[in-house]
Parts: structure tokens; sequence; C-alpha cells
């Protein structure tokens, strides 16, 4: 770590977006230090892209404050964009164009501009280097996409869904690229669906609900995740349960049993025992505590339908 | 942090322009349009109509229609395709990620126009040595100067009509149909497909007086008659011209919009089929 004391790259209090009547954000506030990736979780409608692009200068808050690198991004200076980066959730990119002329005319534009070669191996795109983007795929696409979000060197990268599309392999290769962009000290807020994209890269996840931030916290403990009860559940051979040493015992229609406890370790030796006393065998075991999708789930219950 | 290294205005500016030359040329349907199409209209109208003297207009009749043609090639590649380019880069996104980067929008706008400009240039190059060599078309060393300023003042005007009309409409599709229900219209009224002439009723010319294009045809085949009198540096058409072109750049980045409604063309698009599939 560095000896400075972290500094806050992004810092929000109480934003709010109206749109005439509606409310797109209704007071958040966001506090992201450097170095840090942020993730910023929540159904499409949820406020997600609104909050994103007020950060990112493309629209202006109703109010509250926002500062982003000390910059007030709704004045768009020169500046700020010349040290933020943006990943579009759209791949937005002339297809007459081949993929260096692409990186090249962006690049150009900034101050600390990264060889265009060293980008394409970043994102291997080594063979399609002189391709049109046109005939490029999605997956592709995206991948030239991600150089571009960080062609100018940025300290700050907005990526809005930057892994949609890509295949489990192309996806593992952009995470590492995210993470080396923290080793530098760049700092990543993320907008994503995927709940495995969220725990493996994020430092800290804020789930966004109609506008309010619904739970904040590392991809542990969000959502009191690290306190929850475990979920025990198992077939049992036989539809009887009497006798079973537990509570909260529920029965899905398939004759699956579930029950909550904080003690997992217990209540399945409670339960294993009543079992083997009766002689009856349960068929899939499982102890789990609830996944980071399972709380996002209960979270944004109600909201958005997408 | 240290800002020595920002790119100069002027590199940019050539980078914008490149940028949108390539753009252009890699695009067959707006090259075709642009440089082929005024030019094949050029050679039916000679076949059809012969290259008569045509005692009204005190000079043969391509003589007439190189010049008018030219005029309207030029039109084409500042204002049709500036408008058209302009609104699909929209649809697509494309204007959202060059607000997002640290490219001055003057600029960006800058680049547009000038390879507009340059386009519009080997169009008008292209029809008059065509004419020139193929249809005895003369070019005359001491109006050629009024011809040329009299362009970049045309040019200059459509360019920012163009940027005017990108920034009014919603879509690509529309500013197609903008341009092509102005420019066509007008083509008719403004001595670019008929020649003047005194049987049209008064009122007509009276309306072509109103637009502009009226003011880059006439003095700009005035040049290349023999038979006009007067000076070609026809001041009151160039002021006209560029009253338009100052207004239209002014409004047009006053009420520039960088991205569509929705954020988005193909994006919302996307988003209301998937909406209504999932009722």
């Amino acid at each position: 770590m560095c000896n400075n004391p972290p500094m806050q790259v992004i810092e929000v209090h109480n934003l709010v977006k109206r749109y005439d009547d509606v409310v797109a954000v209704d007071g958040i506030d966001i506090s992201i230090e450097a170095g840090e990736i942020f993730a910023l979780l929540g159904p499409n409608g949820a406020g997600k892209s609104t909050t994103v692009e007020i950060l990112e200068g493309h629209r202006s808050a109703t109010t509250g404050t926002v500062s982003v690198l000390g910059f007030d991004p709704s004045t768009r200076h020169r500046s700020f964009r010349e040290r933020i980066g943006i990943v579009l959730q759209e791949t937005a990119v002339e297809g007459s164009l081949t993929v260096v002329e692409a990186i090249n005319v962006y690049g150009r534009m900034y101050p600390n501009q990264r060889p265009t070669r060293e980008l394409i191996e970043i994102v291997g795109l080594e063979e399609k280097s002189d391709a049109r983007i046109k005939t490029l795929s999605g997956g592709q696409r995206r991948r030239l996409e991600l150089a571009l979000g960080i062609v100018g060197d940025p300290d700050l990268i907005f990526m809005d869904e930057p892994t949609t599309g890509f295949d489990p392999s192309a996806r593992r290769q952009a995470w590492t690229i995210v993470q080396n962009l923290t080793s530098l000290g760049k700092t990543v807020l993320l907008t994503t669906h995927y709940m495995d994209e969220a725990q493996v890269l994020a430092d800290r996840v804020a789930v966004i609900a109609e506008g309010r931030i619904v739970a904040e916290g590392t991809p542990e403990s969000l959502g009191g995740r690290e306190d929850a009860a475990s979920v025990i559940s198992f077939h049992p051979e036989e539809a009887s349960l009497d006798g079973l040493p537990a509570d909260k015992i529920q029965v899905g229609e398939n004759g699956r049993v579930t029950l909550e406890s904080k003690t997992p370790t217990r209540t399945v030796h409670d339960v294993t025992g009543w079992a083997v006393a009766r002689g009856i065998e349960l068929s899939d075991l499982t102890v789990a505590r609830p996944s980071l999708e399972d709380v996002y789930l209960q979270l944004t219950a109600g909201d958005g339908d997408e | 942090m240290e800002m020595s290294d920002r790119p100069s205005s002027l590199r940019l500016l050539s980078d914008q322009t490149s940028y949108q030359n390539k753009i252009f040329f890699r695009t067959p349907v707006a090259a075709f349009f642009t440089l082929i199409f005024p030019l094949f209209i050029f050679m039916v109208f000679s076949l059809i109509f012969g290259n008569e003297y045509i005692p009204e207009l005190g000079v043969s009749l391509a003589q007439y229609f190189g010049p008018a043609m030219a005029v309207f090639a030029a039109v084409s590649a500042t204002y049709t395709n500036i408008a058209s380019v302009t609104a699909y880069q929209r649809d697509e996104g494309i204007l959202k990620r060059v607000r997002g980067a640290p490219l001055p929008a003057a600029i960006y706008h800058g680049g547009k126009i000038v390879s507009g400009i340059l386009v519009a240039a080997i169009a008008v190059v292209v029809m008059m040595a065509v004419g020139a060599a193929f249809y005895d078309i003369q070019i005359y060393a001491d109006t050629l100067p009024a011809a040329i300023v009299t362009f970049f003042v045309g040019v200059g005007c459509f360019a920012s009509l163009g940027l005017l009309v990108a920034g009014l409409v919603n879509s690509g599709e529309a500013s197609t149909a903008v341009t092509n229900a102005t420019l066509l219209p007008l083509a008719f009224i403004s001595g670019v497909f008929i020649p003047p002439s005194d049987d049209a009723p008064a009122w007509l010319d009276t309306v072509a007086s109103i637009f502009p294009l009226k003011h880059f045809v006439v003095p700009f085949t005035d040049a290349f008659n023999p038979t006009f009198v007067g000076s070609p540096w026809q001041w009151d058409h160039l002021a006209y011209m560029a009253v338009w072109g100052v207004v239209s750049l002014v409004v047009g980045i006053r009420f520039f919009k960088w991205e569509t409604k929705a954020g988005g063309g193909r994006k919302a698009k996307r988003k209301s089929e998937k909406a209504s599939t999932a009722i």
C-alpha cells in the first residue's frame, strides 16, 4: 500500500436526478478510494446507468454534490476527460475503420496515450489488428471497447457491463486485465449483471434499487451475508419428518426439505443423526450460505423486472 | 498532472479530418451519390439534349450544366453527407464516445466540415475536368478566383447547414429524409437541374431566392459564362450565403445533440424489444 492517506477518487453526496416527474436517482452517497474496484449492481432502470453517466459527465445532477478526481464532472473539463476512461455498454466505433485505426484516432486525443500495439496485445486482438471493425465478432468488439477504455492511460475507468457477451475464457482474460489495472493504482467503477464478476473483481459492491443504495459492502459481507443463516437442504427417502430435530423446516413441492441454521455444524449433526437412527438416506444433502446472487435478488425484489 | 504532452489542436484537426475522409471513402453509397451521381446526371443531360448553344443562357448546355452540377455535388458532399453521417453516428453511439473523450467539440465538428469541403473540392474538380476534357467546357482564368471563393463560401454555408440538420433530427433516417426533401426541390427551382427561365412564375424565383442554393448556383455558373456582364465577384450572393452559414453554425452548435433520446438507437431498440417480449 502507498504511504499517502487514501485519496477519494469519487465522492458523491445525496445525488438526485429527476427527469420531469420521474426520479431516476433518489439521494445516493458513494465514496471510492484510489485503487479500488467498486461494483454497482442493480436491475435495469434502477438508476445505475444514470449514476454512472453523471459521474462520467454525460449528464448533470439535479441536486447533490459530485466530485470525481477533484473535478465537477458536469463541467466536462478537458483535463478531467484526459484522466478518465469509459468502456461503453455498446461498442460504438465506425465499422469501416480497422482496429489499429480506431485505437490510434482515439488514443491520439490523450496526453498519455498508451502504445497501440501494447493495447492490442493486452486485449488479444493481434490477429485482427488490421481487420475492419464491422468484421469483428461481438466478443472481439467488446475487447476493442476495453482497449479504447484504457487507451489514454486513465486514472479512473468506468466500465458499463464490460463482459456482457464474452465467452467464459474471454471473461477470465478481461478480469485479469481489470485486476492488472488496479495493480497499477487505477480505480475502476464497474456496473455488471454478473454476480460472479462482482465477486471476483470488486473490493466493494453497492446495490441500487429504485434509485437508492439498498446495501453496500464487500462481496463477502453484502446484505449481512457473513452473518446470514446457512441453508441446509436434502431430499429424504420417505415423506415423514417426524422427530426431525430442527425448526423452520420447509418442504418444497418436490419433497425437498430446506431449513435454516446459524449453527450449521450442530444442525447437520442433528439431522444426519436423525436420519441414521431411522435408517433413511438423505440424497443431495447440501449446506450453503446465501450466495451473492441470493442476497442481490432479495435486495432488489420487486424493483425492475428484467 | 503535466499536460505539456497534450496534442495540439492542429494535429487533432488533421486526425479528425483524415478520420472523416476514411469513413466517407469507405462508404460506397456516400461516395457514389456525391462523386459519381452528379457526373452521371450531367452526362445523361448532355446525351439527351446535346451540347447545343442556348441563346437564353448565352452559352452551350454543358458550359451551364457542368458548373451547376458541380455545385450540386459540392452541396451533397457537405450538406447531405455531414447531416447523415453525423445523425447515423449518433444512432450508433459514436458521438457519445467522442463526447467522453478529451476532444474539443469544435475540433470534432471542424474535422467533419474540413473533410466535407475536401470531398466537395474533389467532386467539383472531377466534374469540371471531365467537362473540360469531353464536353468542351471553358474555364476562364480571370473569373476562376471568384469561382473558387464562391465555392468556399458556398460549401462553408452548406456544411454548417448539414450540422444544423444533424442537430435537429432524431435519427439517421430522418436526416436523409430531411436533406433530400430540402435539397431536391430547391435544386429544381434554383437552376441546378433546369436552367433559370423567364417562363417560370416570378414567385417561384422569389422562393428560391430565400434559400442559399440559388445564391451558390448563380455566381458559380456566371463565373463560367463568357457573356456574363458585370463583376464575377457577386458580393450580394456571397454575403447572403455567409449569413445563412453563420446563423446555421451558431444555431446548429447550440442545439447539437450527442445522444439519441434513449441514449443510443440500437440499445433503445433492443430495450423496447425486450420489453415487448417480456409482456
